[in-house]
């Protein structure tokens, strides 16, 4: 866009009949193309963004190597959230670990509580009960409509549209009062469990759910109507921190920042895993890889979501939603006081946690913000001998510089944002 | 044997060392000496194509010889293939080839490994701590002999209990 209203800029300009103009016009320009050398004088400094800033979505910092308002080398500077989850996860047993995750990405904590329970049932190659399997795809779809619609509103808001924001927040409330009927809390869920979920679904939730996914396809059009055609949005997002397929590649992008450069390249496709290979559903790809192709692809992953969701509904199978093997899983309640066997797996379980084969294993799931993975290794005792955390946030800063370079100032918002970073999960 | 394994042993012999296959995943061990050789045929050589970088991360085993695991999970997404590589370093000398001239989103998992657990990288062109401060100097937070608490601004305030050193004894009159 920046391109295209200097071409306006040149056009209109050559209409004019005064010829001393031009001349300065387009030395201004060559100088602009070549990265402003001598021609014009211009001083080059050093600018500091965040860690407290409003629109870096949390305690991010860049370091910004300036030319004007034209960026020549931006340096993240991350930490500032680190909490040191790996280290801690070191010293507590696998169910301990699971509120952990919560906080990773604190906006879709559904996404990381399944990647880490995931992890852990590859590890001992624990067979899930196939409604608990049902149940995950489904909320594991609903936590990545809240999350899409988060990053819609907060994307938006960044960039100037402030009404997108209030609808977004009106459905993600339905949604987020769900998950608070499901498991108690509305962000950080803690609901997954190795072995299956925490509570079944219930009627009212499932009820909810197949009013919301026939409502939602009117909202998205009425979020689009804010935004497809809006001419701020569009020239703030059209070729904006575009980047190629094959360095998205070769940088690891992953999840909608990826796809947006035209490479399909989804876990729930290339590894499908819960209930995805038995719904019907497709991943959205985008061809010009910047920023308005990779929201035109979270919004259609909602869309699919919402698909995926009335499907998995309609399919629900009978059953239980935890595994009955009582080594992973605690024995129901009612049971323990009256059989021995039953005290002795509800105490280990307590005490020690249910221990793992020796061994390592990585698993990674798609969650709305790309591929998060866990990679465990085990010294058979009941606590991960180390656990390391593949963030797509941390992942996707390391493509920071690459794409902010010779943009303005300004599009470092959009492009944190294009990125959905959250700072606990990129700092851990 | 898998034969990705296979192909590598036959064509880096001195290098790979050996290779396990458990749990679905295909796992390769390898010589420090020699392994950007084996990193570069596994992206450039269409029988491998192994394009995208998963992850770059260390594990620590302070009662081995060769202290630390550099381990790097590459993933194909032509063949949809997985595979985690494996080094091991001494403590004496924990220095690695680095891949950033292969994968540039090494660059950031490298620096990680380098702060949590202070494997070097050779070649690397921006070595710095990562998710530490600059200037922390207390050692390698993920390395086993690094305690979980009670170090770094804990030890400056005298009040506070120093783990490492046990409780302070009760006052009296307690039971």
């Amino acid at each position: 866009m920046e391109a295209m209203e200097k071409e306006k800029v040149g056009s209109t300009t050559a209409e004019t009949p005064t010829i001393r103009r031009e001349i300065t016009l387009s030395t201004l320009r060559q100088a602009v193309l070549s990265g402003l050398d001598s021609s014009i004088k211009t001083e080059q400094f050093l600018l500091n963004m965040g860690p407290q800033h409003p629109s870096t979505h949390g305690v991010l910092r860049v370091l910004l190597d300036l030319d004007g308002e034209r960026i020549k080398k931006a340096v993240p500077d991350l930490g500032y959230l680190h909490r040191g989850t790996e280290k801690i996860a070191e010293y507590r047993t696998y169910n301990q670990i699971i509120p952990l995750t919560d906080r990773l990405d604190y906006v879709s904590a559904m996404a990381n509580n399944y990647a880490f329970v995931r992890a852990v049932e590859k590890l001992l190659q624990l067979k899930v009960p196939e409604r608990a399997e049902f149940i995950r795809t489904i909320v594991a779809e609903m936590q990545r409509i809240v999350n899409h619609l988060f990053w819609l509103g907060t994307q938006a808001l960044d960039i100037g549209a402030m009404s997108v924001f209030f609808y977004t927040f009106r459905e993600r409330e339905v949604l987020l009062d769900l998950f608070e009927k499901m498991c108690g809390a509305r962000l950080t869920t803690n609901y997954y469990r190795v072995g299956g979920v925490e509570g079944d679904i219930t009627r009212d939730v499932i009820d909810a759910l197949y009013a919301f996914v026939e409502t939602f396809e009117g909202h998205i059009k009425e979020y689009n109507t804010l935004l497809e055609t809006n001419r701020i949005w569009l020239a703030r997002t059209k070729h904006i921190a575009v980047i190629t397929g094959e360095d998205a590649v070769n940088f690891g992008l992953s999840g909608p920042t990826l796809r947006g450069s035209g490479v399909d390249y989804d876990l729930r496709k290339y590894e499908p895993y819960a209930a995805y290979d038995q719904v019907e559903w497709s991943v959205p790809v985008g061809h010009n890889g910047d920023i308005y192709d990779r929201y035109f692809i979270r919004v259609e992953e909602m869309r699919q979501s919402a698909s995926i969701i009335r499907q998995c509904l309609d399919k629900l199978p009978e059953g239980p939603f935890m595994t009955d093997d009582h080594k992973v899983s605690f024995p129901p309640k009612g049971r323990v006081m009256h059989n021995m066997e039953t005290l002795i797996h509800h105490f280990l379980l307590v005490v020690e946690g249910f221990r793992t084969p020796p061994g390592d294993t990585y698993c990674g799931t798609e969650t709305p913000k790309g591929e998060l993975g866990f990679y465990i290794v085990s010294d058979g005792s009941g606590k991960p001998y180390r656990m390391k955390i593949r963030a797509p946030s941390f992942v996707s800063m390391g493509a920071f510089d690459h794409m902010a370079r010779g943009y303005m100032i300004a599009d470092i918002v959009t492009i944190f944002g294009t990125y959905d970073i959250v700072m606990g999960e990129c700092d851990r | 044997m898998h034969p990705v394994a296979e192909s590598l042993n036959r064509r880096f012999p001195n290098v790979v060392t050996g290779s396990r296959e458990a749990l679905g995943d295909l796992t390769v061990y390898l010589k420090e000496n020699g392994a950007l050789d084996v990193f570069r045929a596994l992206h450039d050589d269409p029988e491998f194509h192994y394009d995208y970088i998963v992850d770059v991360t260390s594990v620590d085993y302070p009662m081995d010889p060769d202290r630390f695991e550099v381990v790097y999970i590459l993933y194909s997404l032509p063949r949809r293939h997985r595979i985690i590589l494996k080094i091991r370093v001494p403590e004496s000398h924990p220095v690695v080839d680095s891949i950033v001239s292969i994968w540039k989103g090494a660059e950031f998992m490298e620096r990680e490994v380098y702060d949590m657990m202070g494997i070097q990288f050779r070649g690397h062109p921006d070595l710095r701590r990562i998710l530490m401060p600059d200037d922390y100097d207390e050692g390698y937070p993920l390395r086993k002999d690094f305690p979980l608490v009670g170090k770094g601004w804990r030890d400056d305030f005298s009040f506070v209990p120093k783990y490492h050193e046990g409780l302070p004894p009760l006052p009296r009159g307690s039971k």
